[in-house]
């Protein structure tokens, strides 16, 4: 059968007894004419990028093209080594990673777009840190990630993955859903926690604009990075204590839907409003630009 | 509107910072470099838009660059593509420009070199790409077939004389279309195809009565 709802999936999880991931890598291993290993070698391929990613990004301090950003997550180690986060380890981990990853996408550095390049730190930042913390094995992070990826794609059938079409909640907003997801998947939630996870994560995060300051994937990109990431381990805890979503999951989706499309096209990557226009913004667009 | 799957929401892995202005960029320079095949002497990008007024904070000059001289979304030589020796083997020049007739992220690409050739693109979202025209036709290429391109007299049977000849090779049309440049005396036509050509079939359809050029464009890795 073929998903393109929540509901769809969840009704095909309960029938067959199996978990979303083994669901979404049998269809899409199907639909592609490949084997279910081809799939987890495809999602290892990814998961090992995003480590990649990560080990460059702490360890760098290099500017973007631009200037604007590139420089905080050393800033946020450095912190954490003297005055530890209050949540802990953990949070600090889940930070400096969202950080570390998206800071490396703006230096031309290597990463994953999972969904977008302005949200690449997001769902790394916390399938990595959190298997790193509790010792999850490769393979379950592999089922995370293809969770969320099947998260992705169901969110994708309805609402354009792009800010130009509806708005940040679309690109960062569906990244935490994923991420979400991912968490759920790995600390053992059932379906209907995953699900409601993404909702959770969604709803609060309706009409983000996408307003970029000089047009760069920069500000207010890199530091939403580790926001979502922690907005999504709320989402996933909530989930997981079987908080739902009053709204129903789909009917959440359709929402974003309609919210991106009555979102103005210049508060649509199109930089014509909001942060993008403001005074300091004008000034750093001309310095950049001339 | 092409399905989403699961790869295109874990994936790809590219260099930064933007699908459409980075990632997009690379495979514009790369499909242009399959669709000229000839040894690049010079070529000029002129870049329209977006892509003229952000392309510097994003990379897109060394996409592009990176792209005709066949590096992939993820190699790491983009970031210093301009430093590197490889790109000492051409010579290039930007342009920059403004054309609301244009797509927001457009580019034109000439290569200079045995022959010269102007290809128009346009990077739609999420790394998808678009050739639109080369030299005086409108072609619609998008890199996810591997693509016949013919440009021939005008004239009636040429679209079944071709489709025989694929027919009887068992390949199958994934799409095709036509175009007649200004002058209304050549056509071309771009057929993309379910799997791999070889030269001897390409060969046969260079032996059409009235078939001036075919190549071959290779489709793009995911
Ligand atoms: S603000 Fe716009 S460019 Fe930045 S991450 Fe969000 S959608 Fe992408």
């Amino acid at each position: 059968m073929e998903i393109n709802t929540f509901e769809q999936l969840k009704t095909e999880c309960i029938q067959s007894g199996k978990e979303i991931f083994e669901i979404a890598q049998e269809n899409t291993a199907f639909s592609a004419d490949i084997t279910i290993e081809d799939v987890r070698n495809f999602a290892k391929r990814s998961l090992d990028a995003m480590k990649e990613a990560i080990d460059a990004g702490m360890s760098s301090n290099e500017p973007s093209m631009s200037g604007m950003c590139g420089t905080d997550c050393l800033r946020v180690q450095s912190k954490f080594s003297t005055k530890p986060a209050m949540f802990g380890k953990l949070f600090e981990k889940i930070i400096e990673y969202a950080l570390a990853t998206s800071e490396e996408n703006i230096r031309m550095g290597k990463i994953v777009a999972c969904p977008t390049a302005g949200s690449c730190g997001i769902l790394p930042s916390t399938i990595v840190a959190i298997s790193e913390f509790y010792n999850y094995t490769e393979e379950e992070q592999i089922n995370a990630l293809i969770t969320a990826g099947e998260i992705g794609r169901i969110i994708s059938a309805k609402v354009a993955i792009a800010g130009a079409v509806a708005g940040c909640q679309a690109e960062c907003g569906t990244a935490a859903a994923m991420s979400a997801a991912a968490i759920c998947t790995l600390r053992g939630g059932h379906v209907s926690q995953i699900i409601h996870a993404c909702a959770l994560a969604i709803k609060n995060i309706l009409g983000l604009t996408c307003d970029p300051v000089a047009g760069l994937v920069e500000v207010p990109c890199v530091k939403r990075n580790p926001f979502m990431a922690i907005h999504s381990v709320t989402a996933a805890e909530l989930a997981l204590a079987n908080v739902e979503s009053k709204i129903p999951p789909d009917e959440v989706i359709d929402a974003m839907e309609q919210t991106g499309a009555l979102m103005s096209p210049t508060l649509k990557e199109s930089s014509q409003a909001g942060l993008a226009v403001t005074q300091t913004a004008v000034k750093v667009q001309q310095k950049i630009f001339g | 509107m092409k399905k989403t799957t699961l790869f295109d929401i874990i994936s790809p892995v590219m260099i930064g910072p933007s699908s459409s202005h980075t990632a997009g960029a690379v495979r514009l320079g790369l499909l242009a470099r399959n669709i000229y095949k000839n040894d690049i002497k010079k070529v000029t990008f002129k870049l329209y838009n977006s892509y003229a007024h952000t392309g510097k904070g994003h990379g897109t000059e060394k996409g592009l660059l990176a792209g005709v001289l066949g590096l992939n979304v993820d190699d790491r030589r983009i970031k210093n593509i301009f430093e590197d020796e490889i790109s000492a083997e051409i010579e290039y020049e930007f342009e920059y420009a403004d054309n609301f007739k244009r797509h927001p992220n457009s580019v034109d690409i000439t290569f200079i070199g045995d022959i010269e050739m102007k290809i128009q693109g346009e990077s739609v979202g999420a790394g998808e790409i678009v050739i639109r025209k080369i030299d005086d036709f409108n072609v619609k290429l998008t890199g996810k077939f591997n693509t016949i391109l013919l440009v021939y007299r005008d004239m009636p049977g040429m679209i079944s004389q071709v489709s025989s000849i694929l027919q009887y090779h068992n390949l199958n049309i994934a799409f095709l279309n036509c175009d007649r440049n200004a002058k209304g005396q050549e056509a071309s036509m771009v057929i993309g195809i379910d799997g791999d050509i070889d030269a001897e079939i390409l060969e046969t359809i260079q032996e059409i009565p009235d078939v001036y050029f075919v190549s071959y464009i290779e489709k793009l890795e995911q």
